[in-house]
This record gives structure tokens, C-alpha cells and sequence, in this order.
């Protein structure tokens, strides 16, 4: 043995096999514990369509109700929101939410961004970097627009969203807020987390 | 037989018998010798590097202190804001514990931001100390991440939400974005799976990781040796007959003894904000936090704790309109770097590289480009090795250009650092856009200004400010 020469091109092979193998063993252990941090089953079990009831909710009010974790805003339009939202059409950045269509249903997809235009809901979760914006429904100056036509105001980082859910243009939120599936069961109640049939 | 041939241990009298049997069977002296008692630092070492050892101290605080606190947290999203609170008022002393934590953690940051501040002062990032630069950014990396997962931990509005916004980065990459902030959260929202997830990082992941590059940031500084205010070598001039260093003294007893007295200073600071102020007018422990996280509703104004405002205002800073300043300065600094390099493979890699970015800028949110800036904001330390092409190490031979521009770089960290705890307003929005462009030109014009400055001469030997 001791006298034999060594055989270089063998114990290349040897550690590149060796490597090769060892890493592939490692890379897939590895597999269970990625998967592990995925949404669990229960988890994933857990987004239920939930029921809201809007007939306690005023003209000119916002509700929240929590669906899959996030909060849903449901807000009662009066004719003068509907109004500032059509003046809001040249300061918002995709009015008719063409942009991202998983976004927005396409029973939505018009310029209130509902299916009655007094109601609209929205996840109030800034599509920017996922904060909750605040309601400023009074069309009045404010320190972050002095033009306000009323609407959501992010605390983050400043995105404006008009009285539809619409993001105004040059902000950091590149979407209008996200209208989760909903319809009505009857005119007193919505189901959020359920499409609306025939549409 | 090697290791009875090693000479006894003198000088440690009772304890000679028992370390001697230890160093026969471990590199005890050797260990001693090499990283104190003959460890060679130059002599004229200044305030400013009280802080390596510091930081070393405050690691050792909060690991002290973290092991007590997980005695009695609860990493579960129904009863972590309790057991927070149950620290507080009803363990023994856990207020105590939990303050030196909560201050420790600012702490950190703040000896850790001057001790960088160090290494731009006197070129300590400078050949040949790169890899002890780039193992320190890597520390400084883990910190972040630490501190990160540690905010959530007390699940209050503010540790919720900013877990949320942080989380929520990930998300803007393409492609693979919103997969990977799923797994990151193990849910669709900021949950129970993450806080028990981002527990486990920061009781056990990150600071094992931190200890090993802390091992590797002093191994890699001793294996060089230590720079100083005059940025000189003090190894090229070495005693012939003991081949030691003559600008050098051991580090123990003469820089053990000088760091336990920035030590004590250190701590008598620190115990007067743990005692007197431990929230810091908000800084230190946000208000809003003492509010249990509600998944519902955003505090009317968030901002990060202060030692990530700066990066947060470069965030803030880049939205649509900022883009075509963005691409302005990509054309110009590209225009710059292919009339100063000659290769034409590397100036036809610029102009693609440039077309691309340029592509980009109007292809992909904005948003993903704040988050593309703020992370480039944080790496972009780690080019100062190869970016500062100065003759000179330390700021005393260097001439006005690259002192101005230090200080105007401090300048605007500071002012980038205040705007990202203030709400947004169109002013701050401006002044964070134009701090953005004035901190990324300190780096990325670097190579030319610190060429074109005005050097002095250094000197051979190391300079004593004690001297003159």
C-alpha cells in the first residue's frame, strides 16, 4: 500500500463524488425544514367567508370586520362621497383598477369599486408595505394634501387612497386597496370571503 | 509526547500548578499570549477605540440578560403582552432585567455606529483589514435581523406593524415576493406562527451566529493587527532584536486597563438612561407599544425604533417622481464611469448594467426600488475597501475633500435618521430624497474625490496626541 503511487485523478473523483453526494443528502434534509415554516394546515383551514351586518351602519360611516386576519372596511357613502369621488378621477393613478385584476372582482371594477356604489368594501391594508390606512373622510386641508378630497390616509409612508379605495398618483402604494370577494345576502348583509354569483 | 515539553506556567503563583497541567493539555498561554498579553497594539490609540470592546460588553448584556428574560416570556401571541407586562410588575427585579435589555439594545447600536464611525475616521476598513470590515458588516447585518425579531417578541402595536412593514419588504420582490413572505410569517398575516418563529431566531439562531462572527471579526483583526489615528502600519517598523512592533505595547495590561475605565464611564451612562430614562422620550421604547398589537387598526403614526429611521427614510424617500432623478443620476454616474475606465467590456457592462436599471425604473413599482435602495443603503458599507482610493488611511493626512464629505455624511444620516420617526409631510418627503442622493453620492463618488484630495504626507511613526 505505502509504496504505491498516488493516484491523483481517482481522489479527485473520490472528494467530487463525496461532495456531490453529501450535498445532495444535505439539500434535501433541508426540504422538511423549509416546508415547516410554511402556513401550517390549520393555518390554511382557517378563512371562512364571514358574515357582516350593515343595517346599524350610518350614512357617511366605516365599519371593520376581521376576515382571514385582515381588517375589511365596509364604509356607507353618502351623495357627497360618491361626488368627491368622481373629482378624484385625474389625482388617482388607476381609476377604473385595470392595473392588478386580483386585485379588484370584476363586479368591482368601475369607478366606486363596488356593487352598490353606496357600499363600498375594501381590505384596509395599504397595498404599499401592508400598515392600515386611517380614515379622513372630511374633504378639508390636511397637512399631507392641502387639496383633500377626503378618503385613507396612510401613517406609514404617506399613500393616499380617495373614497373608492383608490391610490393617488406618485405615492409609494402601487395599487388601489384590494376589494375582498363579497356579495349580498340580502340588503342588510354582506358575505366577505364569497364571490357574487352570476358575476 | 508534545505537550510536556512546554514550559511550566511562572507568575500566576498559587494557580501555577493547575495551569500548567491545563496548558499541557490545551493552548492556554498560546491563547493568552497571542490575543492579550503579546498581542501588539499601537500605542496611540485614541477615544475612539473604546468602542470594539464595548460592543463586546454590551453583547454580553444581552445575553445575560436575555437568558433571565426567556425564564419568563411567553413566545405565544395570546400571552406574550401579558408575560411582558407580568416581567414588569410582578418577577423579582424583572424590571431591572428587562430595562438593561431594552436599553442595551439602543446601546448596541449606538456603540456600534461610532465604532464604524471609527473606520471611516481612520481608514480602518483600508487594506489589508477588508475582511474585518466586511466580517463587522455582517455582525452589523445580524444586529438588524436581532433586533428585528426581538421588537415583536413584547407584541405590542408597534412590534405588530412593524413586523407587518418589515415582513411586507419581502414581498415586493418580483416573482417570488409574496411565496416568500408567506413563509417568512408561516401564515397570511403576522401570527402567532410568526412570533413563535421569530423567537426561536432571536434566543437562539441569530446569536449563535453573531458569537462565531464576533470570534471571526477579532481572529481576522489579530491576525493583521490593529490600525490607529495615524492609519500606519506600526509592523513595518519593528525592534530587531525582540521583533516586536516599537509603536506597539501589548494589550494587556496597558488596553485591558484603559477599556475597563471606558467601561465604567460606559456604564454610568447607561445606568442613568435604565434608571431614569429608560424609554428615552419614545426612542429607546416606543409608546405605542405599550398598547397590545391589534390586528385591526395601524397606530395613527409608526416609525421604526431610531436605529433604523435612516434607512426607513429611503424608503419613504422613493416614490414615483423620485424615479426620474434616480435614472438622471444612473445616466450620469454610468457617463462617469465609462469615460474613467478604459476597458471596453467593462464600459459596454456599465452601459447594459445602466439600461437595465433604467428599464427597470419604469417597468417595476416603485416600491420594490425603495426597498432595492434602503437595502442597498445598508450594503453599500461593505464596497468602502475597494471605493476609497486615498494614498492616505486616517482623516489626519487627508485633505478638505473627503472632510467634508464625512462630515456632510453624518450629516445626513442624522437627518435622514429624524425623518423617518416623523410622519410624513411634502418638506420631510424632499429633504429624504434629497438626503438619499447626497448619501449614496458619499460612496459611489468616493473613488474620485478621494483621489483628487489634497494629502498630506504620513508620518513613520505614530503620532501621540499627548505628545504635542
Amino acid at each position: 500500500m505505502a509504496d504505491k503511487e498516488l493516484d491523483a485523478g481517482k481522489r479527485r473523483f473520490l472528494i467530487a463524488a463525496t461532495s456531490v453526494a453529501g450535498g445532495v443528502a444535505a439539500g434535501a434534509t433541508a426540504v422538511p425544514f423549509v416546508g415547516s415554516m410554511l402556513p401550517s394546515e390549520r393555518a390554511k383551514a382557517a378563512g371562512a367567508p364571514v358574515e357582516a351586518d350593515i343595517s346599524n351602519l350610518a350614512p357617511g360611516e366605516l365599519m371593520r370586520v376581521e376576515w382571514r386576519g385582515k381588517p375589511v372596511w365596509i364604509v356607507r357613502r353618502t351623495k357627497e362621497m360618491l361626488e368627491l369621488v368622481k373629482e378624484s378621477d385625474p389625482k388617482v393613478a388607476d381609476p377604473t383598477s385595470q392595473r392588478n385584476p386580483d386585485y379588484t372582482p370584476p363586479y368591482a371594477r368601475n369607478e366606486f369599486r363596488s356593487i352598490k356604489p353606496e357600499y363600498l368594501v375594501v381590505v384596509g391594508i395599504c397595498t404599499h408595505l401592508g400598515c392600515s390606512p386611517v380614515d379622513k373622510f372630511k374633504a378639508e386641508p390636511e397637512p399631507f394634501a392641502p387639496d383633500w378630497k377626503g378618503g385613507f390616509y396612510c401613517p406609514c409612508h404617506g399613500s393616499l387612497f380617495d373614497l373608492a379605495g383608490r391610490v393617488y398618483k406618485n405615492k409609494p402604494a402601487p395599487d388601489n386597496l384590494p376589494v375582498p370577494p363579497h356579495t349580498f345576502l340580502s340588503d342588510n348583509k354582506i358575505l366577505i370571503g364569497e364571490d357574487q354569483k352570476g358575476a | 509526547m508534545a505537550g510536556t515539553e512546554k514550559q511550566p506556567v511562572t507568575g500566576a503563583g498559587p494557580f501555577n500548578g493547575v495551569l500548567t497541567w491545563v496548558d499541557q493539555r490545551f493552548p492556554l498561554m498560546q491563547l493568552w499570549r497571542e490575543h492579550l498579553a503579546e498581542y501588539y497594539a499601537p500605542k496611540n490609540f485614541n477615544f475612539w477605540y473604546y468602542f470594539g470592546s464595548l460592543a463586546i460588553l454590551v453583547l454580553v448584556i444581552q445575553i445575560a440578560t436575555g437568558i433571565f428574560l426567556v425564564m419568563h416570556y411567553k413566545p405565544d401571541a395570546a400571552q406574550a403582552f401579558a408575560s411582558v407586562e407580568y416581567i414588569m410588575r410582578d418577577v423579582t427585579g424583572g424590571w431591572l432585567i428587562r430595562y438593561m435589555h431594552s436599553t442595551g439594545a439602543s446601546a448596541f447600536f449606538i456603540v456600534v455606529y461610532l465604532h464604524m464611525f471609527r473606520g471611516l475616521l481612520y481608514g480602518s476598513y483600508r487594506q489589508p483589514r477588508e475582511l474585518i470590515w466586511l466580517f463587522g458588516m455582517i455582525i452589523y447585518l445580524c444586529l438588524m435581523a436581532e433586533a428585528f425579531f426581538g421588537y415583536l417578541l413584547p407584541w405590542g402595536q408597534m412590534s405588530y406593524w412593524g413586523a407587518q412593514v418589515i415582513v411586507n419588504l419581502f414581498d415586493a420582490i418580483p416573482l417570488i415576493g409574496p411565496d416568500l413572505a408567506l413563509w417568512i410569517r408561516g401564515d397570511y398575516v403576522v401570527s402567532d406562527a410568526t412570533l413563535n418563529r421569530f423567537f426561536s431566531f432571536h434566543v437562539i439562531a441569530i446569536p449563535l451566529v453573531l458569537l462565531g462572527l464576533v470570534a471571526a471579526h477579532i481572529m481576522a483583526l489579530h491576525e493583521v493587527g490593529s490600525n490607529n489615528p495615524d492609519g500606519i502600519e506600526i509592523k513595518k517598523l519593528k525592534d530587531p532584536e525582540t521583533g516586536r512592533p516599537v509603536d506597539g505595547i501589548p494589550f494587556h495590561p496597558y488596553y485591558t486597563v484603559k477599556d475597563i475605565m471606558g467601561a465604567v464611564f460606559f456604564l454610568i451612562i447607561f445606568c442613568v438612561v435604565m434608571f431614569f430614562m429608560p424609554e428615552f422620550g419614545g426612542y429607546f421604547l416606543e409608546y405605542n407599544n405599550f398598547i397590545p398589537a391589534d390586528p385591526l387598526k395601524t397606530p395613527a403614526h409608526i416609525a421604526p425604533v431610531w436605529y433604523f429611521t435612516p434607512y426607513y427614510s429611503i424608503l419613504r424617500a422613493t416614490t414615483e417622481t423620485f424615479m426620474w432623478v434616480l435614472a438622471a443620476g444612473v445616466i450620469g454616474y454610468s457617463a462617469l464611469i465609462i469615460q474613467a475606465v478604459g476597458a471596453r467590456a467593462v464600459r459596454l457592462a456599465v452601459a447594459a448594467i445602466a439600461v437595465l436599471l433604467l428599464v427597470g425604473f419604469f417597468t417595476i413599482d416603485p416600491k420594490v426600488w425603495g426597498v432595492v435602495l434602503m437595502g442597498a443603503a445598508v450594503l453599500i458599507f461593505a464596497l468602502l475597501p475597494w471605493l476609497d482610493r486615498s494614498p492616505v488611511k486616517s482623516i489626519r493626512y487627508r485633505g478638505p475633500l473627503f472632510k467634508g464629505a464625512l462630515a456632510v455624511f453624518v450629516l445626513v444620516f442624522i437627518v435622514l435618521g429624524y425623518f423617518g420617526t416623523q410622519p410624513v409631510t411634502t418638506e420631510g418627503t424632499l429633504l429624504s430624497q434629497i438626503g438619499t442622493l447626497i448619501y449614496f453620492a458619499f460612496f459611489l463618488l468616493m473613488p474620485w474625490y478621494t483621489r483628487m484630495d489634497k494629502t498630506r504626507p504620513e508620518p513613520s511613526r505614530v503620532t501621540w496626541e499627548g505628545a504635542h
